[in-house]
């Protein structure tokens, strides 16, 4: 498709401002000005509209297809919370109305969705508090670990590691590392589970944090997490829970129950809120009493009379981790998604998850190697070596899913499972959605055998082949000019 | 209510399937041990009662009244385009273009959005998008300290007094040293400043225009940040950029800032823009995802994710930022309505913001004991001086229906009676008029 710059015709325009009320001002002094207007592209208001709608069109979407991609939770968003976000009287708030002399009555409904958010995410985690501000899940996880090292800061102790399964998320080590912290990577046994003994044989003085996932990126719950989290305590470490599988385990555990001291939570994941092709997500952090006073500034509260503040005397506090009150109309979304689920419907969100992955597990393993053959939680790891003897990589099954129309399922990661395929159907797709799916993964993996050029050759209905990726990197071509 | 599809006979058909003969052995792996002590979440209620609820609620906040507070987010016009192309699911609801074949339509609209940043700061790239125009301030600072492998970041103390204080939170375990240049008549003073330059000095952060509204020409101080081999980081208001000169023009090596005026309502705060675009020498130092365009095997043009390499899901601790999940769905809201207001539409609308603080200036400055800042040249937005606590004035034209500015005494020592007036171009002649005889009232 044509860029927006390729469709740009002189003296169009897409929208005006009309004629101005006000006098035209006397102009600045020359030299604050642009020389250079900027090379932006005037096309009519339908010319954008239609330029964007085709765009669309090109993209897979929760929506339009079945999106299994793992560890994401590419759930379904229903559209009711949209149209709460977009209610003027939550879009059109001035963040610092609060902030003024008697402004805080001028955002009390805001308030209490931040503060509501609060107690509701703190009890379904087991946490003692959260704060909203984390505007991904990274972000939570950079702010988790500010927290635990302002928490050893106040015990006098200056450790240095951080510890990490090498099933991790890449953002866990990068989160630490920019932190400041070091980071040692934990080995995975071969039955999925971390390597206690090389944990323990690391797990020193000197280390302030595990992070951990759990369930883990292998989609296992591990039954001696107890253990795990017990050892760090007892010296004198805190446990960070990465909650990006958190839809696993509604109503059925909670981390703070496990003994996890700092928690983030991916709202754009277990709560439903639209993924926004990249973002903007919102990751709030929970943490255990003891860490409450180092929370960034700052945190909603709720006086004696039922009206909400922002308190800003938070004199332990790390600081301000964002400009004000986190992803407002992310959390607003969550909110009423929560709202809507109740107990029982969170509970069954997370049944249905698990299910609809142990699902799809058993329906597949006679096609494709499954290193950890055991009920797995909200996802199913599988790996294409059998069909890679043949040719036919993850990354081919990918592009051969793309054809038949779904999303593929995250593949190489994570890391530690050659030729990974990790499967997250979710808990709002149908058995029958399910079946279809199952039917093109055995198809292909019969093709692997008999013609693997029909999977290699793929995607060939797509508006593109497969890009050549070397030259994008090498001859590196970032925006549009003109010529 | 959970959104799930199935029907009890869906629920034993699968169970069965697994080998299982109730939903409750799919949890076996947890130990009762670890089963929740507490799950007291209120029971679900409709579709029709949370929204009533919520209804409720956004009625609560005061959002009639006339608004003059900028401070960095902006109350700009949102045209209705911008809505409908952001409220198409197939953008909104899909993710990380990772499968570019099956995310063209939103790799080409994060190339065309880098391309518009590029051509707004008047740089060579740009990323994907970053949180805010805070986050995107320090990970600029960082990218400084990483490309000079010096440690010292020198600051204007007009810079948004938020941002300066998020920069010091992300950098306190890190060894990264911060010296804070006064502000001189509403500018940066170069004097001040040049002391601070040295062989340690990563880079120099200036704002354009700054917190207390004032348009600078730094060009003369990024002359000078090269020299000692620093770079130079401007944070800017975009929708300036329709106008004033832009950091490319000025010579400033990485250029960030708040996306949110371009096209993303105040929302209370998020979720906004971070933007970032650099010279292309600094595009390995980038954090964040960034589109690049490329062929695909029959040689047509295709644009995928690229420069991988610098990101944590590959380099894991050695990535150069933690960055994920992104801005995207902001971003696109910022390339829709550039898009649409074309180069014309958006200098029209940097010159209307112009126009009515010039207007606002010249009415506000009619009123007794009320004195217009004119010490340095400004863009949509201005200090005056008031006969008494801007905080009591503030709160007594709450009342009248206007939030007229933000008291800059909550910022910065010794300016309890100056208060920042922002006026955008949705701010009518007779909302300036009307601004102007409440706060003669207040204060007669």
């Amino acid at each position: 498709m044509k860029l927006l710059f390729e469709k740009h015709k002189e003296g169009r325009r897409g929208f005006s401002y009309e004629k101005s009320d006000v006098p035209e001002a006397k102009a600045l002094d020359k030299k604050y000005l642009r020389k250079n207007d900027a090379h932006l592209a005037s096309l009519s208001e339908l010319e954008v509209v239609r330029h964007y709608s085709c765009l669309s069109r090109l993209n897979y979407s929760v929506d339009t297809n079945f999106y299994p991609l793992g560890s994401c939770t590419m759930k379904y968003n229903p559209k009711f919370t949209e149209r709460i976000a977009a209610l003027e009287g939550f879009t059109d708030l001035h963040p610092l109305l609060p902030q003024l002399s008697g402004g805080g009555m001028l955002a009390q409904g805001s308030l209490e969705v931040l503060y509501e958010s609060d107690r509701l995410l703190s009890e379904i985690t087991g946490m003692k508090g959260f704060t909203m501000q984390p505007l991904a899940g990274a972000h939570g996880e950079l702010t988790g670990v500010m927290l635990i090292a302002a928490y050893h800061k106040a015990q006098g102790a200056r450790r240095k590691y951080i510890l990490v399964p090498d099933s991790s998320h890449g953002t866990n080590p990068a989160s630490a590392a920019i932190a400041g912290y070091e980071v040692i990577v934990i080995p995975t046994l071969p039955d999925g589970n971390m390597d206690l003994v090389e944990y323990k044989k690391k797990l020193t003085s000197d280390v302030a944090a595990v992070m951990l996932t759990c369930p883990d990126t292998l989609g296992l719950f591990n039954p001696r997490i107890k253990e795990i989290t017990d050892m760090a305590h007892a010296v004198g470490a805190l446990m960070y829970y990465d909650g990006a599988n958190l839809n696993a385990m509604l109503g059925k555990c909670r981390p703070g129950d496990i003994g996890f001291d700092v928690v983030h939570l991916n709202l754009h994941k277990t709560f439903a809120t639209p993924h926004g092709g990249g973002g903007p997500g919102a990751g709030p952090v929970g943490v255990s009493e003891r860490l409450l006073e180092f929370l960034p500034i700052s945190l909603v509260i709720r006086r004696a009379d039922g009206t909400f503040a922002l308190d800003y005397h938070r004199h332990k506090s790390i600081g301000y981790i964002a400009p004000f009150y986190g992803n407002f109309g992310v959390i607003l979304k969550a909110y009423a998604y929560i709202l809507r689920l109740g107990r029982e419907g969170l509970i069954a969100a997370s049944e249905a998850a698990v299910l609809n992955a142990n699902y799809v597990r058993v329906k597949l393993k006679e096609y494709y190697d499954l290193p950890f053959d055991k009920i797995c939680m909200h996802e199913c790891v599988f790996s294409a070596s059998r069909q890679a003897k043949s040719g036919v990589h993850a990354i081919d099954i990918a592009k051969y899913l793309i054809d038949k129309g779904y999303h593929p399922p995250t593949i190489y990661f994570p890391l530690i499972v050659k030729e990974s395929i990790m499967i997250e159907p979710t808990e709002t797709e149908s058995k029958e959605t399910l079946d279809e799916f199952i039917d093109v993964m055995i198809e292909i993996a019969r093709l692997a055998k008999e013609n693997p050029s029909a999977v290699t050759q793929a995607p060939l209905h797509m508006p593109i082949k497969r890009l050549d990726e070397t030259k994008a990197a090498r001859e590196p071509n970032l925006r549009w000019q003109s010529q | 209510m959970s959104y799930v599809p199935h029907t009890k006979d869906d629920i034993q058909v699968m169970l069965k399937a697994i080998g299982l003969s109730s939903v409750d052995e799919l949890f076996r792996d947890i130990p009762a041990s670890l089963r929740p002590k507490s799950f007291n979440v209120p029971a679900g209620s409709s579709e029709f009662d949370v929204t009533q609820r919520l209804k409720k609620l956004s009625v609560k906040n005061a959002t009639g009244l006339v608004n003059f507070v900028g401070a960095g987010f902006y109350d700009h016009f949102i045209p209705a385009a911008v809505d409908a192309i952001v409220n198409r699911p197939e953008f909104y609801t899909a993710y990380t273009p990772y499968q570019p074949e099956c995310s063209q339509g939103w790799l080409q609209a994060i190339y065309e959005y880098q391309t518009i940043i590029c051509e707004l700061t008047g740089l060579d790239v740009s990323n994907a998008s970053l949180y805010d125009g805070g986050t995107a301030l320090y990970e600029a600072a960082m990218m400084a300290v990483r490309a000079t492998g010096r440690n010292k970041i020198v600051m204007d103390s007009g810079i948004n007094l938020i941002y300066r204080t998020m920069l010091y939170t992300y950098t306190s375990n890190l060894s990264v040293e911060f010296v804070e240049i006064p502000v001189v008549h509403g500018q940066s003073s170069r004097e001040e400043l040049y002391k601070h330059l040295d062989d340690k000095t990563a880079a120099v952060i200036l704002q354009n225009p700054n917190f207390f509204g004032a348009v600078d020409d730094h060009s003369d101080i990024v002359e000078r940040v090269h020299k000692v081999g620093a770079l130079a980081i401007a944070s800017v208001y975009p929708v300036s950029l329709g106008m004033l000169k832009s950091p490319g023009e000025m010579g400033f090596d990485i250029a960030t800032g708040e996306g949110q005026s371009l096209g993303i309502p105040l929302s209370f705060g998020g979720p906004y823009l971070g933007f970032m675009a650099a010279k292309k020498e600094l595009v390995r130092q980038m954090p964040g995802r960034i589109v690049g365009a490329t062929v695909d095997k029959d040689g047509k043009r295709g644009f995928v994710l690229t420069l991988q390499t610098r990101e944590q899901h590959i380099r894991r601790e050695k990535a150069t930022s933690n960055i994920c999940s992104n801005e995207a769905l902001c971003a696109l809201r910022a390339a829709v309505f550039v898009a649409l207001l074309g180069k014309d539409g958006l200098k029209e609308l940097a010159l209307r913001n112009y126009d009515k603080a010039e207007f606002a200036k010249s009415e506000l400055s009619r009123i007794k004991g009320v004195e217009v800042k004119r010490s340095s040249p400004t863009f949509n937005e201005f200090t005056i001086m008031l006969p008494r606590h801007a905080d009591d004035v503030v709160y007594k034209m709450i009342d009248k229906g206007f939030a007229c500015g933000f008291p800059l005494g909550r910022f910065y020592k010794g300016m309890d009676n100056y208060l920042l007036v922002a006026v955008t171009e949705k701010k009518t002649r007779e909302d300036i008029r009307r601004l102007a005889d409440s706060l003669e009232a207040v204060l007669g």
